[in-house]
Protein backbone atom coordinates (compact mmCIF):
# COMPACT_ATOMS: atom_id res chain seq x y z
CA UNK A 1 0.00 0.00 0.00
CA UNK A 2 2.74 2.41 1.04
CA UNK A 3 4.76 1.65 -2.10
CA UNK A 4 1.68 2.14 -4.23
CA UNK A 5 0.92 5.51 -2.75
CA UNK A 6 4.53 6.64 -3.14
CA UNK A 7 4.36 5.50 -6.75
CA UNK A 8 1.13 7.41 -7.33
CA UNK A 9 2.65 10.47 -5.70
CA UNK A 10 5.47 10.28 -8.21
CA UNK A 11 3.05 9.77 -11.10
CA UNK A 12 1.18 12.86 -9.95
CA UNK A 13 4.18 15.07 -10.63
CA UNK A 14 5.27 13.34 -13.85
CA UNK A 15 2.93 15.40 -16.09
CA UNK A 16 4.48 18.60 -14.74
CA UNK A 17 7.95 17.40 -15.70
CA UNK A 18 6.80 16.23 -19.12
CA UNK A 19 5.24 19.64 -19.72
CA UNK A 20 8.35 21.44 -18.52
CA UNK A 21 10.59 19.16 -20.60
CA UNK A 22 8.67 19.80 -23.83
CA UNK A 23 8.14 23.50 -23.39
CA UNK A 24 11.77 24.02 -22.50
CA UNK A 25 13.28 21.86 -25.26
CA UNK A 26 10.89 23.19 -27.88
CA UNK A 27 10.49 26.74 -26.73
CA UNK A 28 13.72 27.84 -25.13
CA UNK A 29 15.54 28.29 -28.44
CA UNK A 30 12.99 30.87 -29.57
CA UNK A 31 13.20 32.96 -26.45
CA UNK A 32 15.41 35.98 -26.86
CA UNK A 33 15.16 39.69 -26.29
CA UNK A 34 13.28 40.20 -29.58
CA UNK A 35 10.65 37.77 -28.45
CA UNK A 36 9.66 40.11 -25.64
CA UNK A 37 10.07 43.39 -27.47
CA UNK A 38 9.20 42.82 -31.12
CA UNK A 39 5.87 42.47 -32.84
CA UNK A 40 4.77 39.31 -34.66
CA UNK A 41 6.17 39.06 -38.21
CA UNK A 42 3.90 38.42 -41.20
CA UNK A 43 3.36 34.78 -42.09
CA UNK A 44 6.37 33.26 -43.83
CA UNK A 45 9.00 35.52 -42.29
CA UNK A 46 10.96 34.11 -39.38
CA UNK A 47 11.68 35.91 -36.12
CA UNK A 48 9.53 38.56 -34.51
CA UNK A 49 8.04 38.47 -31.04
CA UNK A 50 4.97 38.70 -28.95
CA UNK A 51 5.30 42.04 -27.22
CA UNK A 52 1.65 42.78 -28.01
CA UNK A 53 0.49 39.52 -26.43
CA UNK A 54 2.43 40.17 -23.22
CA UNK A 55 0.99 43.68 -23.08
CA UNK A 56 -2.45 42.33 -23.89
CA UNK A 57 -2.39 39.72 -21.15
CA UNK A 58 -1.35 42.44 -18.73
CA UNK A 59 -4.21 44.70 -19.79
CA UNK A 60 -6.71 41.85 -19.66
CA UNK A 61 -5.63 40.89 -16.14
CA UNK A 62 -5.85 44.54 -15.12
CA UNK A 63 -9.39 44.83 -16.48
CA UNK A 64 -10.39 41.53 -14.91
CA UNK A 65 -9.03 42.72 -11.55
CA UNK A 66 -10.99 45.96 -11.84
CA UNK A 67 -14.13 43.86 -11.87
CA UNK A 68 -13.13 40.80 -9.90
CA UNK A 69 -11.36 42.44 -6.94
CA UNK A 70 -13.96 44.94 -5.73
CA UNK A 71 -16.92 42.68 -6.41
CA UNK A 72 -15.19 39.63 -4.97
CA UNK A 73 -13.76 41.34 -1.88
CA UNK A 74 -16.90 43.27 -0.99
CA UNK A 75 -19.17 40.27 -1.45
CA UNK A 76 -16.72 38.20 0.60
CA UNK A 77 -16.99 40.81 3.36
CA UNK A 78 -20.76 40.66 3.12
CA UNK A 79 -20.79 36.88 3.38
CA UNK A 80 -18.44 36.82 6.36
CA UNK A 81 -20.53 39.43 8.12
CA UNK A 82 -23.96 37.85 7.50
CA UNK A 83 -22.97 34.25 7.12
CA UNK A 84 -26.23 32.71 8.22
CA UNK A 85 -28.94 34.64 6.40
CA UNK A 86 -30.79 32.90 3.61
CA UNK A 87 -29.60 35.56 1.20
CA UNK A 88 -25.96 34.93 2.14
CA UNK A 89 -26.39 31.17 1.88
CA UNK A 90 -27.86 31.50 -1.59
CA UNK A 91 -25.10 33.87 -2.68
CA UNK A 92 -22.48 31.48 -1.36
CA UNK A 93 -24.07 28.56 -3.17
CA UNK A 94 -24.43 30.50 -6.40
CA UNK A 95 -20.81 31.69 -6.39
CA UNK A 96 -19.82 28.06 -6.03
CA UNK A 97 -21.98 27.22 -9.03
CA UNK A 98 -20.40 30.10 -10.93
CA UNK A 99 -16.99 28.73 -10.02
CA UNK A 100 -17.94 25.42 -11.59
CA UNK A 101 -19.18 26.85 -14.88
CA UNK A 102 -16.77 26.05 -17.71
CA UNK A 103 -14.89 29.15 -18.75
CA UNK A 104 -15.88 28.69 -22.40
CA UNK A 105 -19.53 29.09 -21.42
CA UNK A 106 -18.71 32.36 -19.71
CA UNK A 107 -16.94 33.38 -22.93
CA UNK A 108 -20.02 32.64 -25.01
CA UNK A 109 -22.31 34.55 -22.64
CA UNK A 110 -20.04 37.58 -22.66
CA UNK A 111 -19.97 37.31 -26.44
CA UNK A 112 -23.75 37.65 -26.46
CA UNK A 113 -24.07 40.43 -23.88
CA UNK A 114 -21.05 42.57 -24.79
CA UNK A 115 -19.49 41.61 -28.12
CA UNK A 116 -22.73 41.46 -30.14
CA UNK A 117 -24.14 44.80 -28.89
CA UNK A 118 -20.74 46.49 -29.40
CA UNK A 119 -20.47 44.81 -32.78
CA UNK A 120 -16.82 44.02 -32.23
CA UNK A 121 -14.46 41.94 -30.16
CA UNK A 122 -12.72 44.00 -27.52
CA UNK A 123 -10.35 44.04 -24.57
CA UNK A 124 -13.28 45.15 -22.42
CA UNK A 125 -15.22 42.01 -23.28
CA UNK A 126 -12.16 39.84 -22.58
CA UNK A 127 -11.47 41.53 -19.27
CA UNK A 128 -15.12 41.21 -18.35
CA UNK A 129 -15.10 37.45 -19.01
CA UNK A 130 -11.93 36.96 -16.96
CA UNK A 131 -13.33 39.21 -14.23
CA UNK A 132 -16.39 36.98 -13.94
CA UNK A 133 -14.05 34.02 -13.54
CA UNK A 134 -12.21 35.81 -10.73
CA UNK A 135 -15.27 36.78 -8.72
CA UNK A 136 -16.09 33.43 -7.11
CA UNK A 137 -12.44 32.70 -6.31
CA UNK A 138 -11.93 36.02 -4.57
CA UNK A 139 -15.31 35.97 -2.84
CA UNK A 140 -14.47 32.61 -1.37
CA UNK A 141 -11.00 33.42 -0.08
CA UNK A 142 -12.10 36.80 1.27
CA UNK A 143 -14.94 35.23 3.20
CA UNK A 144 -12.79 32.44 4.55
CA UNK A 145 -9.96 34.74 5.60
CA UNK A 146 -12.31 37.28 7.19
CA UNK A 147 -14.03 34.58 9.25
CA UNK A 148 -10.65 33.35 10.45
CA UNK A 149 -10.03 36.66 12.22
CA UNK A 150 -11.08 36.25 15.87
CA UNK A 151 -14.39 37.82 16.74
CA UNK A 152 -12.73 39.70 19.60
CA UNK A 153 -11.16 42.23 17.20
CA UNK A 154 -14.53 43.05 15.74
CA UNK A 155 -15.93 43.51 19.25
CA UNK A 156 -13.00 45.66 20.28
CA UNK A 157 -13.51 47.93 17.29
CA UNK A 158 -17.26 48.20 17.69
CA UNK A 159 -16.76 48.83 21.40
CA UNK A 160 -14.58 51.83 20.54
CA UNK A 161 -17.41 53.37 18.58
CA UNK A 162 -15.96 52.53 15.20
CA UNK A 163 -18.76 52.08 12.66
CA UNK A 164 -19.32 48.60 11.34
CA UNK A 165 -18.19 49.26 7.75
CA UNK A 166 -14.97 50.89 8.96
CA UNK A 167 -14.40 47.97 11.29
CA UNK A 168 -14.66 45.63 8.34
CA UNK A 169 -12.57 47.70 5.96
CA UNK A 170 -9.86 49.00 8.27
CA UNK A 171 -9.57 46.43 11.06
CA UNK A 172 -10.71 43.03 9.86
CA UNK A 173 -9.74 43.33 6.20
CA UNK A 174 -6.11 44.35 6.91
CA UNK A 175 -5.80 41.54 9.44
CA UNK A 176 -7.05 39.12 6.81
CA UNK A 177 -5.19 40.78 3.97
CA UNK A 178 -2.32 38.34 3.73
CA UNK A 179 -4.72 35.49 3.12
CA UNK A 180 -6.83 37.51 0.73
CA UNK A 181 -3.74 38.62 -1.17
CA UNK A 182 -2.73 35.03 -1.77
CA UNK A 183 -6.25 34.39 -3.04
CA UNK A 184 -5.86 37.32 -5.41
CA UNK A 185 -2.53 35.96 -6.68
CA UNK A 186 -3.99 32.54 -7.27
CA UNK A 187 -7.00 33.92 -9.10
CA UNK A 188 -4.70 36.00 -11.32
CA UNK A 189 -2.65 32.90 -12.04
CA UNK A 190 -5.85 31.11 -12.92
CA UNK A 191 -7.22 33.72 -15.33
CA UNK A 192 -3.82 34.39 -16.89
CA UNK A 193 -3.93 30.86 -18.25
CA UNK A 194 -7.46 31.07 -19.66
CA UNK A 195 -7.87 30.80 -23.43
CA UNK A 196 -11.41 29.70 -24.16
CA UNK A 197 -13.29 32.76 -22.85
CA UNK A 198 -10.89 35.06 -24.72
CA UNK A 199 -11.54 33.44 -28.12
CA UNK A 200 -15.09 34.83 -28.10
CA UNK A 201 -14.33 38.13 -26.48
CA UNK A 202 -10.86 39.65 -26.85
CA UNK A 203 -10.27 37.59 -29.99
CA UNK A 204 -6.56 38.37 -30.38
CA UNK A 205 -4.74 40.96 -32.40
CA UNK A 206 -1.62 40.75 -34.52
CA UNK A 207 -0.87 44.42 -33.99
CA UNK A 208 0.08 46.59 -31.09
CA UNK A 209 -3.13 47.79 -29.49
CA UNK A 210 -3.87 49.18 -26.10
CA UNK A 211 -7.32 50.40 -27.02
CA UNK A 212 -9.88 48.87 -24.75
CA UNK A 213 -12.67 48.83 -27.30
CA UNK A 214 -10.55 46.98 -29.86
CA UNK A 215 -9.59 43.32 -30.07
CA UNK A 216 -6.48 42.67 -28.04
CA UNK A 217 -3.77 40.01 -28.12
CA UNK A 218 -3.01 37.70 -25.23
CA UNK A 219 -0.41 35.03 -24.51
CA UNK A 220 -2.90 32.20 -24.44
CA UNK A 221 -4.64 33.08 -27.69
CA UNK A 222 -1.20 33.69 -29.23
CA UNK A 223 -0.27 30.15 -28.27
CA UNK A 224 -3.54 28.83 -29.66
CA UNK A 225 -3.11 30.59 -33.02
CA UNK A 226 0.58 29.84 -33.42
CA UNK A 227 0.37 26.21 -32.36
CA UNK A 228 -2.18 25.36 -35.04
CA UNK A 229 -0.50 27.44 -37.75
CA UNK A 230 1.20 25.59 -40.61
CA UNK A 231 4.54 27.36 -40.11
CA UNK A 232 7.32 25.70 -38.18
CA UNK A 233 8.68 28.98 -36.86
CA UNK A 234 5.25 29.91 -35.49
CA UNK A 235 4.95 26.54 -33.79
CA UNK A 236 8.31 27.12 -32.10
CA UNK A 237 7.14 30.54 -30.96
CA UNK A 238 3.98 28.99 -29.55
CA UNK A 239 6.15 26.73 -27.44
CA UNK A 240 8.18 29.71 -26.33
CA UNK A 241 5.05 31.64 -25.38
CA UNK A 242 3.82 28.59 -23.46
CA UNK A 243 7.11 28.52 -21.57
CA UNK A 244 6.79 32.23 -20.73
CA UNK A 245 3.24 31.68 -19.51
CA UNK A 246 4.29 28.78 -17.32
CA UNK A 247 7.15 30.83 -15.89
CA UNK A 248 4.80 33.73 -15.17
CA UNK A 249 2.38 31.48 -13.34
CA UNK A 250 5.22 29.84 -11.45
CA UNK A 251 6.48 33.25 -10.37
CA UNK A 252 3.03 34.04 -9.05
CA UNK A 253 2.99 30.75 -7.18
CA UNK A 254 6.40 31.39 -5.68
CA UNK A 255 5.25 34.87 -4.68
CA UNK A 256 2.26 33.19 -3.06
CA UNK A 257 4.58 30.94 -1.07
CA UNK A 258 6.70 33.87 0.05
CA UNK A 259 3.70 35.87 1.14
CA UNK A 260 2.20 33.02 3.12
CA UNK A 261 5.50 32.32 4.80
CA UNK A 262 6.32 35.83 6.00
CA UNK A 263 4.85 36.67 9.35
CA UNK A 264 4.22 40.18 10.48
CA UNK A 265 2.07 41.51 13.29
CA UNK A 266 0.56 38.20 14.14
CA UNK B 1 -33.54 65.59 38.02
CA UNK B 2 -35.84 67.03 40.66
CA UNK B 3 -35.52 66.39 44.37
CA UNK B 4 -38.59 64.24 44.60
CA UNK B 5 -37.48 61.75 41.97
CA UNK B 6 -34.07 61.61 43.53
CA UNK B 7 -35.55 60.91 46.92
CA UNK B 8 -37.56 58.09 45.38
CA UNK B 9 -34.47 56.64 43.82
CA UNK B 10 -32.58 56.94 47.03
CA UNK B 11 -35.24 54.85 48.64
CA UNK B 12 -34.92 52.19 45.93
CA UNK B 13 -31.17 52.14 45.97
CA UNK B 14 -29.36 51.02 49.08
CA UNK B 15 -26.34 53.17 48.37
CA UNK B 16 -27.38 56.35 46.63
CA UNK B 17 -26.88 59.70 48.35
CA UNK B 18 -28.47 62.89 47.26
CA UNK B 19 -25.07 64.39 46.61
CA UNK B 20 -24.13 61.74 44.11
CA UNK B 21 -24.62 62.19 40.42
CA UNK B 22 -26.14 59.21 38.64
CA UNK B 23 -24.14 58.27 35.55
CA UNK B 24 -26.06 55.25 34.35
CA UNK B 25 -29.21 53.57 35.41
CA UNK B 26 -31.23 50.57 34.32
CA UNK B 27 -34.96 50.41 34.94
CA UNK B 28 -36.63 47.00 34.84
CA UNK B 29 -34.19 45.77 32.25
CA UNK B 30 -35.10 42.49 30.58
CA UNK B 31 -33.01 40.86 27.89
CA UNK B 32 -33.89 38.03 25.56
CA UNK B 33 -31.63 36.03 23.28
CA UNK B 34 -33.91 33.97 21.11
CA UNK B 35 -36.14 32.28 23.66
CA UNK B 36 -33.66 32.63 26.51
CA UNK B 37 -34.71 35.18 29.09
CA UNK B 38 -31.23 36.24 30.14
CA UNK B 39 -31.94 39.25 32.35
CA UNK B 40 -35.01 39.70 34.50
CA UNK B 41 -36.17 43.08 35.76
CA UNK B 42 -32.78 44.49 36.62
CA UNK B 43 -33.00 47.96 38.16
CA UNK B 44 -29.63 49.31 39.12
CA UNK B 45 -28.12 52.71 39.67
CA UNK B 46 -24.54 53.47 38.79
CA UNK B 47 -23.24 56.65 40.45
CA UNK B 48 -20.60 58.75 38.76
CA UNK B 49 -16.90 58.14 39.48
CA UNK B 50 -17.56 54.94 41.34
CA UNK B 51 -16.73 51.34 40.64
CA UNK B 52 -19.59 48.90 40.50
CA UNK B 53 -18.68 45.22 40.55
CA UNK B 54 -21.03 42.58 39.26
CA UNK B 55 -20.49 39.13 40.67
CA UNK B 56 -22.26 35.84 40.27
CA UNK B 57 -21.81 32.31 39.02
CA UNK B 58 -21.21 31.56 35.32
CA UNK B 59 -24.30 32.05 33.21
CA UNK B 60 -25.97 34.38 35.69
CA UNK B 61 -26.26 37.15 33.10
CA UNK B 62 -23.53 39.45 34.41
CA UNK B 63 -21.66 39.70 31.11
CA UNK B 64 -24.93 40.05 29.26
CA UNK B 65 -25.89 42.94 31.51
CA UNK B 66 -22.58 44.63 30.80
CA UNK B 67 -23.01 44.21 27.06
CA UNK B 68 -26.48 45.73 27.15
CA UNK B 69 -25.02 48.89 28.66
CA UNK B 70 -23.29 49.83 25.41
CA UNK B 71 -25.62 47.89 23.16
CA UNK B 72 -23.08 45.24 22.28
CA UNK B 73 -25.90 42.74 22.87
CA UNK B 74 -27.17 43.74 19.44
CA UNK B 75 -24.12 42.05 17.94
CA UNK B 76 -25.50 38.71 19.06
CA UNK B 77 -29.09 39.66 18.16
CA UNK B 78 -30.43 40.17 21.65
CA UNK B 79 -33.54 42.19 22.43
CA UNK B 80 -34.03 44.30 25.51
CA UNK B 81 -37.10 45.67 27.25
CA UNK B 82 -37.09 48.26 29.98
CA UNK B 83 -34.85 51.28 30.06
CA UNK B 84 -31.14 51.95 30.20
CA UNK B 85 -30.25 55.56 30.89
CA UNK B 86 -26.96 57.33 30.38
CA UNK B 87 -26.95 60.76 32.02
CA UNK B 88 -30.73 60.54 32.01
CA UNK B 89 -31.08 59.75 28.29
CA UNK B 90 -32.32 56.42 27.04
CA UNK B 91 -29.42 54.68 25.30
CA UNK B 92 -31.78 53.28 22.70
CA UNK B 93 -32.19 56.86 21.46
CA UNK B 94 -28.46 57.04 20.79
CA UNK B 95 -26.82 55.89 17.62
CA UNK B 96 -24.89 52.79 18.80
CA UNK B 97 -21.66 54.21 17.39
CA UNK B 98 -21.83 57.42 19.40
CA UNK B 99 -23.06 55.56 22.47
CA UNK B 100 -20.02 53.29 22.39
CA UNK B 101 -17.75 56.30 22.29
CA UNK B 102 -19.22 57.32 25.62
CA UNK B 103 -19.42 53.84 27.09
CA UNK B 104 -16.17 52.02 26.32
CA UNK B 105 -15.46 48.37 26.86
CA UNK B 106 -12.55 46.18 27.97
CA UNK B 107 -12.79 42.49 27.21
CA UNK B 108 -11.74 39.34 28.97
CA UNK B 109 -8.99 38.52 26.51
CA UNK B 110 -6.64 41.34 25.55
CA UNK B 111 -7.41 42.13 21.91
CA UNK B 112 -5.06 44.76 20.46
CA UNK B 113 -5.56 45.12 16.72
CA UNK B 114 -3.14 42.72 15.07
CA UNK B 115 -2.04 44.88 12.13
CA UNK B 116 -1.36 48.01 14.15
CA UNK B 117 1.56 49.36 16.13
CA UNK B 118 1.20 50.21 19.80
CA UNK B 119 0.67 53.90 19.06
CA UNK B 120 -1.80 53.18 16.27
CA UNK B 121 -3.73 50.83 18.51
CA UNK B 122 -4.21 53.56 21.09
CA UNK B 123 -5.44 56.09 18.56
CA UNK B 124 -7.45 53.67 16.41
CA UNK B 125 -10.80 54.82 17.78
CA UNK B 126 -9.98 58.43 16.94
CA UNK B 127 -8.33 57.86 13.58
CA UNK B 128 -11.12 55.64 12.32
CA UNK B 129 -13.61 58.29 13.26
CA UNK B 130 -11.96 60.87 11.07
CA UNK B 131 -9.55 62.51 13.50
CA UNK B 132 -6.21 62.97 11.75
CA UNK B 133 -4.23 65.73 13.46
CA UNK B 134 -0.87 63.95 13.85
CA UNK B 135 0.51 66.01 16.73
CA UNK B 136 -2.71 65.87 18.63
CA UNK B 137 -2.91 62.10 18.10
CA UNK B 138 0.61 61.74 19.45
CA UNK B 139 -0.32 63.74 22.52
CA UNK B 140 -3.46 61.71 23.11
CA UNK B 141 -1.55 58.46 22.67
CA UNK B 142 0.94 59.49 25.33
CA UNK B 143 -1.73 60.76 27.69
CA UNK B 144 -3.80 57.61 27.33
CA UNK B 145 -0.81 55.31 27.77
CA UNK B 146 0.19 57.24 30.89
CA UNK B 147 -3.33 56.92 32.25
CA UNK B 148 -3.18 53.20 31.58
CA UNK B 149 0.18 53.02 33.41
CA UNK B 150 1.87 51.65 30.33
CA UNK B 151 3.80 54.65 29.02
CA UNK B 152 7.10 53.94 30.79
CA UNK B 153 7.16 50.40 29.49
CA UNK B 154 6.37 51.20 25.86
CA UNK B 155 7.56 54.74 25.21
CA UNK B 156 10.46 53.46 23.10
CA UNK B 157 8.36 50.78 21.40
CA UNK B 158 5.52 52.88 20.05
CA UNK B 159 6.11 51.71 16.48
CA UNK B 160 6.24 48.04 17.46
CA UNK B 161 3.28 45.74 16.92
CA UNK B 162 0.82 45.75 19.81
CA UNK B 163 0.81 41.98 19.73
CA UNK B 164 4.48 41.91 20.80
CA UNK B 165 3.61 42.95 24.34
CA UNK B 166 2.93 40.57 27.20
CA UNK B 167 -0.66 39.68 28.08
CA UNK B 168 -0.86 42.15 30.95
CA UNK B 169 0.67 44.94 28.87
CA UNK B 170 -1.71 44.14 26.04
CA UNK B 171 -4.64 44.50 28.40
CA UNK B 172 -3.38 47.88 29.59
CA UNK B 173 -2.91 48.81 25.92
CA UNK B 174 -6.57 47.95 25.39
CA UNK B 175 -7.46 50.15 28.34
CA UNK B 176 -5.40 52.99 26.88
CA UNK B 177 -7.18 52.46 23.57
CA UNK B 178 -10.55 52.73 25.29
CA UNK B 179 -9.44 55.85 27.23
CA UNK B 180 -8.25 57.62 24.08
CA UNK B 181 -11.81 58.16 22.85
CA UNK B 182 -12.60 59.81 26.21
CA UNK B 183 -15.55 57.73 27.36
CA UNK B 184 -17.60 58.55 30.44
CA UNK B 185 -18.15 54.97 31.47
CA UNK B 186 -15.81 52.00 31.11
CA UNK B 187 -17.24 48.51 31.10
CA UNK B 188 -14.79 45.77 32.03
CA UNK B 189 -15.68 42.17 31.34
CA UNK B 190 -13.39 40.08 33.58
CA UNK B 191 -10.44 42.22 32.51
CA UNK B 192 -7.87 40.30 34.56
CA UNK B 193 -9.09 36.74 34.32
CA UNK B 194 -6.57 35.86 31.60
CA UNK B 195 -3.65 37.49 33.43
CA UNK B 196 -1.05 36.46 35.98
CA UNK B 197 -1.25 37.81 39.57
CA UNK B 198 1.23 40.64 39.04
CA UNK B 199 -0.53 41.90 35.93
CA UNK B 200 -3.82 41.51 37.74
CA UNK B 201 -2.57 43.68 40.59
CA UNK B 202 -1.55 46.34 38.08
CA UNK B 203 -4.96 46.33 36.46
CA UNK B 204 -6.60 46.65 39.88
CA UNK B 205 -4.40 49.59 40.83
CA UNK B 206 -5.30 51.11 37.53
CA UNK B 207 -9.02 50.76 38.17
CA UNK B 208 -8.50 52.58 41.42
CA UNK B 209 -6.76 55.44 39.58
CA UNK B 210 -9.28 55.57 36.77
CA UNK B 211 -12.30 56.05 38.94
CA UNK B 212 -11.17 59.63 39.66
CA UNK B 213 -12.28 60.44 36.13
CA UNK B 214 -14.45 57.62 34.95
CA UNK B 215 -17.35 55.52 36.05
CA UNK B 216 -16.43 51.85 35.95
CA UNK B 217 -18.54 48.74 35.87
CA UNK B 218 -16.56 45.54 36.25
CA UNK B 219 -17.75 41.99 35.88
CA UNK B 220 -15.60 39.55 37.77
CA UNK B 221 -15.47 35.95 38.86
CA UNK B 222 -12.96 36.80 41.48
CA UNK B 223 -14.68 37.90 44.67
CA UNK B 224 -11.52 39.18 46.32
CA UNK B 225 -11.06 41.36 43.30
CA UNK B 226 -14.59 42.70 43.60
CA UNK B 227 -13.97 43.40 47.28
CA UNK B 228 -10.69 45.16 46.53
CA UNK B 229 -11.63 47.41 43.64
CA UNK B 230 -15.30 48.26 43.89
CA UNK B 231 -17.41 50.72 45.83
CA UNK B 232 -20.64 48.88 45.16
CA UNK B 233 -21.37 45.28 44.33
CA UNK B 234 -24.32 43.65 42.68
CA UNK B 235 -24.89 39.91 42.95
CA UNK B 236 -26.58 38.28 39.98
CA UNK B 237 -28.05 34.81 39.94
CA UNK B 238 -29.96 33.12 37.10
CA UNK B 239 -30.63 36.38 35.31
CA UNK B 240 -31.90 38.19 38.37
CA UNK B 241 -30.22 40.69 40.59
CA UNK B 242 -30.40 39.14 44.03
CA UNK B 243 -28.86 42.00 45.92
CA UNK B 244 -26.86 45.15 45.46
CA UNK B 245 -25.27 47.32 48.07
CA UNK B 246 -22.04 48.92 49.22
CA UNK B 247 -19.24 46.46 48.65
CA UNK B 248 -18.32 46.36 52.33
CA UNK B 249 -21.87 45.45 53.23
CA UNK B 250 -22.20 42.73 50.61
CA UNK B 251 -19.04 41.02 51.74
CA UNK B 252 -19.57 41.33 55.48
CA UNK B 253 -23.28 41.20 56.11
CA UNK B 254 -25.30 40.53 52.99
CA UNK B 255 -29.03 40.70 53.52
CA UNK B 256 -29.91 37.74 51.31
CA UNK B 257 -29.12 34.12 52.04
CA UNK B 258 -28.15 33.40 48.41
CA UNK B 259 -25.58 36.15 48.43
CA UNK B 260 -24.04 34.87 51.59
CA UNK B 261 -23.90 31.32 50.25
CA UNK B 262 -22.19 32.54 47.12
CA UNK B 263 -19.57 34.75 48.73
CA UNK B 264 -18.75 32.16 51.33
CA UNK B 265 -18.21 29.65 48.55
CA UNK B 266 -21.08 27.35 49.34
CA UNK B 267 -22.19 27.38 45.72
CA UNK B 268 -21.20 28.87 42.35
Amino acid sequence: MMTLSVLCALIAIVPLFIILFYTITQGLSSINWDFFTKMPKPAGETGGGMANALMGTGILIGLASLIGLPVGILSGIYLSENSKTIFARSIRFLTEVLNGIPSIVIGVVVYIIIVLPMERFSAIAGGFALGILMIPLITRTTEEMMTLIPHSYREAALGLGIPRWKTNLFIILPAAFKGIFTGILLSIARVAGETAPLLFTALGNRFWSTQLDQPIASLTVFIYDYAKAPFEDWNRQAWAAALILIILIMIINILFRLVTRKRKYA
Amino acid sequence: MNEQVLAMKEEKSPYLHTSQKIRMETVKLNAYFGKVHALKDISLIIPQNKVLAIIGPSGCGKSTFLRCLNRMHEEVSGTIYGKILLDGDNIMDYDPVSLRKKVGMIFQKPNPFPTMSIADNVTAGLRLNGFHNKNKLKEIAEKSLRQAALWDEVKDLLKHPGADLSGGQQQRLCIARALAVEPEVILMDEPASALDPISTAKIEELIFELKQNYTIIIVTHNMQQAARVSDYTAFFYMGEMVEHDKTGKIFTSPSKRQTEDYITGRFG
